[in-house]
């Protein structure tokens, strides 16, 4: 015979099938639902960077002369933000490009602010447990890109 | 029998497939006891091995120890589970209990203090022992019963915390309130945690190295009961304070390692903490693949 205790038991272990699934299933939905391919990339939606303040916008790197900058906010893009932008952030599945004209004119205090709140409703944590200066190290590298970038490639200036 | 073989055979094949996934390695906090408000990277699985050795007074010491699924459903929701268990040195080792932990980000942008819900599910029994959190008057007489007597009580309980926490020039300051309900109609009990940390160095060397400084962190946590909802306050309670220390690998490992000592006579002199953690990203994707899905 079923008692409370038993029936609260199960009813719990159904909720908990339920999460888990949901869990584990909602992040490859979204990344179909924003194209599921790098081609894909206009599908992104890039207004975040408009919403930074003004204040925000106008900050400028205090490691932009910093000769290690570069090589180091590589190697911190490369630990925390390539499985979603991909290895050379030409984006992936469930981020994109940031070799994109959005991103690259974007002022070095506007990728400053999406990095450290995130775009948490559209699938990016916020970075600011890195302290700023390894935000500020990122920037430095996300901006170097541009010379990289292929002229008339999508993303290249 | 038939279900157990089959819940093992699901347990180690589910462990086998996470090789197939890369892992990664952000900087993580040092805590162990206390909650930041930061939510694992969305489809990361963090797998964690926690392990507490705690001194006894008037019985035998104890090893608690949790294995810890932490996965980050969403940049906004952290969904975890946990399974538990204890050995008691002179007595025995027993399964205690699984917990099932949710944390949801509540506002879209980084504030000047930032919150978070915590909403978790425990069934464990009275042999417990892993001491993740302090609440209500639990003290160290609590852990005296011999696990065969202690095991046949069984316990649901539902907890929440909200979770304050804010970074600041690298250091990281975090309180937790909690509220914990016995569902066998025990009044609600209250405790609380607070920690402050920082990474030893706040700026990235350009070289890969299991030995810089940024790979670093350390820190202080505190944490302890409340009374329950008839006798608030520190009657009666349990308090800890712990120096906490974490070592990130740029391979994907953390480890932490944390002595906590006990503030009064209710508390254990002294808990031994330490845990291994891996993280795993791409963990749908690795599903996808390994159950033949087109992702």
């Amino acid at each position: 015979m079923r008692t409370p205790s038993t029936h609260f038991r199960l009813v719990l272990r159904i909720l908990f099938t339920i999460a888990a699934s949901f869990a584990i299933l909602i992040s490859p939905v979204r990344g179909q639902e924003n194209g599921g391919s790098a081609q894909t990339n206009q599908k992104w939606n890039y207004d975040e960077l408009k919403k930074a303040p003004e204040k925000a916008r106008l900050r400028q790197n205090p490691l932009e002369n910093n000769p290690n900058a570069i090589a180091a906010g590589g190697k911190l893009f490369e630990r925390d933000c390539s499985e979603c932008h991909g290895q050379k952030a030409e984006g992936g599945k469930h981020a994109p490009s940031l070799l994109r004209d959005e991103v690259q004119q974007a002022t070095p205090g506007t990728l400053f602010w999406v990095l450290t709140n995130g775009v948490v409703w559209h699938g990016m944590p916020v970075w600011s447990k890195l302290p700023e200066p390894e935000r500020w190290q990122i920037v430095r590298f996300l901006k170097s890109l541009k010379a990289s970038a292929r002229p008339g490639a999508p993303g290249g200036s | 029998m038939i279900f157990s073989r089959a819940a093992l055979l699901l347990f180690f094949g589910f462990l086998f497939s996470l090789f197939f996934c890369p892992s990664s390695s952000a900087q993580e906090s040092p805590y162990i006891v206390t909650y930041d408000h930061y939510l694992e990277e969305p489809g990361s699985l963090e797998v964690e091995y926690f392990s507490t050795f705690g001194t006894q007074r008037a019985g035998n010491d104890f090893h608690a120890f949790w294995v810890e699924f932490e996965y980050g459903a969403t940049a906004w929701w952290t969904t975890e589970l946990y399974l538990d268990g204890q050995t008691t040195f002179g007595d025995s080792t027993v399964f205690t209990g699984f917990r099932w932990e949710n944390r949801f980000r509540v506002l879209r942008h980084e504030h000047f203090i930032n919150p978070v819900i915590y909403v978790e599910y425990e069934h464990k029994n009275g042999a417990d022992k892993i001491l993740k959190e302090v609440e209500g008057v639990d003290g160290e007489s609590d852990f005296l019963t011999p696990n065969a007597e202690a095991r046949a009580e069984h316990i649901n309980e539902i907890e929440g915390k909200l979770i304050l926490s804010k970074t600041f020039k690298g250091w990281n300051i975090a309180e937790n309130t909690l509220a914990a309900k016995n569902l066998s109609n025990n009044p609600w009990e209250f405790g609380y945690a607070i920690g402050v940390s920082r990474p030893f160095a706040l700026q990235a060397s350009p070289n890969k190295c299991n030995l810089c400084p940024e790979n670093f962190s350390a820190g202080v946590e505190m944490y302890g009961g409340l009374g329950d909802r008839y006798h608030l306050g520190l009657r009666n309670t349990s308090h800890y304070i712990a120096p906490v220390t974490a070592w990130s690998l740029p391979s994907g490992w953390t480890l932490r390692l944390s002595p906590s000592f006990g503030l009064n006579d209710n508390s254990h002199r002294f808990l031994l903490r330490w845990g291994l953690s891996r993280e795993f990203s791409g963990f749908p994707e690795m599903l996808g693949h390994l159950f033949g899905g087109r992702r």
